[in-house]
């Protein structure tokens, strides 16, 4: 039998996975794939501890399934904001973009 | 033992799987080791095949088999359990698919120029792909659900859209021609199309019997039941309407009409994906689903006397496309497209033989034209490889004369700049000539030739119509093939490259040979038994192996035609030689014309091509440049459906923001949209606010600011006193607050560089030291 631990721990490993992502890459791009990442890691935790601790329910299928929505929604968005930013600044490295800046 | 061995199964598709991710994630690097990899893994998943079908054959009583199942997926209550399931049907597929997989393997190391300083930038990424599509193919047959079926199916959808796209940089001059990048997106959405309908066949066999595992949903109770339901309340059979939902699938998937425009396009992938995937495998698989489910298409006849609607669909579908691509393959001049249309008219072939119950034939045309199909394509694909280095050669030697060459797009695919290559590719030339022969049903020695005899006589026993149509296409294949060997092989070449080509690597020939050996012995193991001669005399092994599985379905296709009055008890039993000399006369007469009109006088350069001059002079140039177009279905359906979304999303955009019209702006022209509809609401919310705001703000002038100026004043004598203690007290705290945010600023300003990721990794860490203080201060 699989322990939970064994599924968290997966789920952790692939987090950090996406954070490296997000924190190092140059391509906004790439950061969005580490977010998906990111995202899919929790999936992971809530399926795992559905299984783990209500499988008569099916709420950790539901919330995965509301996340893979969000992480669709957030694809979009996000994709339309880099061609926005493609547009209007021709680059999407995102150290070339700091607008903020104080 | 037996079972043991059988049970080996689910490794077949594991090794690929493997082979797919260590690939990408290890050895991407090296080039050798990525295509050792992938050819091992496939070699490995052949040697399993081989031994799954050895004992399945030798031990037919076991089949059909299925292993101890385990649990695989629960959602809710439900809980799905996956098992291997092996009928004849997987076992031939897992005897073809292995061994062409590996063929083409092999191939592509040098397709893709392995070992020279001309090899793909992504060649590990190649093999990868090559990789997961065994994969997907090898899982879909093996597993024992629908369900499966369908995702390791997506799979294959997914592989064919990444390797259609393969050379997703490349463009051409021509701005017409369809480039890799817009190919793969139209084959990947044009046959999602279809895999619409299959999702919504599935649903429904789900929602009905509540599991689709193929034990469950094959059985003849189930059967029974969903035969003798109706659908939606109507006297429809449910049964009927599932299958034709299921068929959506292999319409599109097997490039049936109107589904058809995707596979064509699909060329302009690296050629031994053509070969693999819209040749050989995947197209097949499409196929397959037919094969997989008959027992569901064959139920209404089995169980219930109504009138089968949905397989006449299935065959007048099939027929039609048949018969419709090979009109189409005559005028092409694409190597490539050629074949691509002699691919979509087979598949015709097979679905038009499944639709008229001819179970076992057209599951041994699946399997005889995946070897044939695929050595074409491989040799057509060597044939291009050997006309790329050729103009490169020419080319090079062309600069060595005139510096200021001037540079034309040469197109290496055109079977009007080749001729004469049977010299310069001899090794190339035989196999090809085989798998021609093989294709256009050259009789008693090739494989083509008995599978399309024994639909032609299943066919003739069925329905006449179907029966002359398909003949009709059988003389038309045998005549473009003719074409297409003597305007490739015979006569002088029409180009400089055609002249240098040289002859492919070994990696490359001896694929096609092995190939070109299946091509020509598979035939013999379905020699019919009622073929004159030696038709008694050697055992058709493929219908007894095949046969049974299907028993009831072809005695119910029987019992249906009988009841139709199709057929009489006596036509069953005296078997008519008409389909097999009908047969002869279109495989021999069609090669013979082909070879009257391009055989005999041999094109030559800049000449028009025969067919095309001859309908001209009848008046009837426009169809063949409707041919040669396609029947302009891509122009209709750009015309119809990408036009018609681009609309669509056109109205909701002015629905939103409002028609876009050229207004002149201090002389100068700028676009200004009108209010659409949300637009106009969102601007007359805003107009009433502004209303209020107008009203709260004479009240604030006239009331509010009377008030405030009074009290003002009633402040301004305390504040008189106040001021000295600010100027002395207060001042001094407030500069002192001033300072030492100041001084605090200038460090921290650095923090706030506008850069996110910044951001990010300083909330990170934070995180990450609130854990550990929240961990620090609990134990």
């Amino acid at each position: 039998m699989v322990l939970l631990e064994w599924y968290l721990l997966l789920a952790a490993a692939l987090f950090c996975a996406g954070l490296y992502g997000v924190l190092s890459r140059r391509n906004a791009i790439a950061i969005l794939m580490g977010i998906e990442l990111m995202l899919n890691a929790v999936n992971i935790n809530l399926v795992a501890f559905w299984r783990y601790t209500e499988p008569a329910a099916v709420t950790g299928q539901a919330f995965a399934l509301f996340v893979y929505a969000v992480a669709a929604a957030e694809a979009a968005v996000g994709l339309a904001l880099i061609i926005a930013l493609w547009r209007t600044r021709n680059t999407i490295a995102l150290e070339e973009i700091d607008l903020l800046k104080g | 033992m037996t079972t043991t061995l059988l049970n080996l199964a689910w490794l077949i598709p594991v090794f690929p799987f493997l082979a797919f991710v260590l690939v990408p994630l290890v050895t991407y690097r090296n080039r050798k080791l990525s295509h050792s990899l992938v050819i091992g893994s496939i070699a490995m998943a052949f040697l399993l095949g081989q031994i799954v079908f050895w004992t399945a054959v030798t031990a037919p009583d076991v089949l059909p088999f299925e292993s101890e199942s385990i649990h695989w997926l629960s959602a809710g209550v439900e809980r799905f359990r996956l098992a291997v399931y092996i009928d004849p049907a997987t076992t031939i597929m897992l005897f073809m698919v292995p061994l062409v997989c590996m063929m083409i393997f092999i191939y592509s190391v040098g397709y893709m120029n392995f070992g020279t300083d001309q090899v793909d930038s992504r060649y590990s990424r190649f093999f990868a792909y090559l990789a997961l599509f065994a994969t997907g193919m090898l899982g879909m047959i093996v597993f024992n659900n629908l369900l499966t079926f369908f995702i390791f199916w997506e799979i294959m959808g997914t592989c064919s859209y990444l390797l259609i796209g393969f050379w997703y940089e490349k463009k051409y001059p021509d701005p017409d021609k369809i480039t890799p990048k817009e190919a793969g997106l139209k084959a990947f959405i044009v046959t999602k199309v279809g895999d619409l309908f299959f999702m919504l066949g599935l649903a429904l066999l789900y929602a009905e019997i509540g599991s689709l595992t193929y034990g469950d949903i094959f059985s003849p109770e189930t059967l029974e039941h969903l035969a003798t339901t109706g659908f939606m309340g109507t006297q429809f059979p449910l049964a009927a309407a599932i299958a034709l939902l299921l068929f959506g699938g292999t319409v599109g998937k097997s490039a049936q009409f109107p589904l058809h425009t995707w596979l064509p396009d699909a060329m302009e992938g690296p050629t031994p994906v053509s070969a693999l995937i819209h040749a050989a495998t995947m197209v097949s698989a499409g196929v397959f689903l037919v094969v997989r489910c008959f027992p569901l298409f064959v139920a209404v006849q089995q169980f219930t006397h109504f009138e089968p609607i949905h397989m006449t669909i299935v065959a007048g579908i099939g027929a039609f496309t048949a018969i419709f691509a090979s009109i189409l393959a005559v005028a092409q001049d694409d190597v490539k497209g050629v074949l691509a249309y002699s691919t979509i008219s087979q598949l015709g072939y097979m679905v038009s033989a499944l639709g008229l119950g001819a179970y076992v034939a057209g599951a041994f045309h699946l399997i005889t034209h995946a070897f044939f199909k695929a050595l074409l394509f491989l040799s057509s694909g060597s044939v291009i490889h050997g006309m790329e280095h050729g103009h490169h050669h020419a080319h090079e030697h062309a600069h060595e004369h005139e510096e200021e060459h001037e540079e034309k797009w040469f197109n290496p695919n055109d079977m009007k700049n080749m001729g004469g290559l049977a010299q310069r590719m001899p090794r190339t030339f035989w196999p090809f000539l085989l798998g021609g022969l093989a294709l256009s049903g050259f009789p008693l020695f090739t494989a083509g030739f008995w599978s399309k005899d024994e639909i032609l006589a299943k066919a003739h026993t069925a329905s006449p119509i179907v029966f002359w149509v398909l003949t009709m296409a059988a003389a038309l294949t045998a005549f473009y093939t003719a074409r297409q060997i003597c305007m490739t092989f015979f006569g002088k070449p029409r180009t400089e490259a055609a002249k240098h080509a040289p002859e492919s690597v070994p990696s490359m020939t001896v694929p096609l040979a092995i190939l070109a050996f299946f091509a020509i012995t598979l035939g013999w193991v379905g020699i019919p038994d009622h073929f004159p001669i030696i038709g008694p005399v050697i055992p058709n092994w493929f219908e007894h192996f095949v046969g049974p599985t299907i028993e009831a379905g072809e005695h119910a296709a029987e019992h249906a035609m009988k009841v139709a009055g199709h057929l009489s008890e006596g036509e069953h039993k005296a078997h008519s030689q008409l389909p097999l000399v009908m047969g002869l006369t279109a495989a021999l007469g069609g090669l013979f014309v082909g070879w009257l009109v391009y055989g005999r006088k041999p094109l030559k350069a800049g000449q028009m091509d025969p067919v095309e001059a001859a309908m001209r002079k009848v008046r009837l140039g426009w169809l063949y440049e409707a041919m040669r177009n396609r029947f302009y279905f891509d122009e209709l359906y750009q015309a119809t459906f990408v036009n018609g979304s681009i609309w669509l999303a056109n109205v909701f955009d002015a629905f939103d923001y409002g028609q876009p019209q050229e207004m002149e702006v201090e002389g100068e022209v700028v676009i200004v949209r009108k209010h659409g509809f949300v637009d106009g609401i969102v601007h007359g919310a805003g107009s009433i606010g502004r209303v209020f705001s107008e009203a709260a703000s004479w009240f604030d002038i006239n009331v509010v600011d009377a008030l405030v100026n009074l009290v003002g004043r009633a402040g301004k004598l305390t504040s008189v006193g106040l001021d000295i203690f600010d100027l002395n007290v207060v001042d001094g705290a407030v500069n002192g607050v001033g300072a030492v945010t100041k001084a605090s600023g200038r460090p921290l300003r650095r923090i706030q560089n506008g850069l996110v990721q910044n951001y990010l990794l300083i909330a990170s860490i934070t995180v990450l030291a609130l854990v550990a203080t929240f961990f620090v201060i609990i134990f």
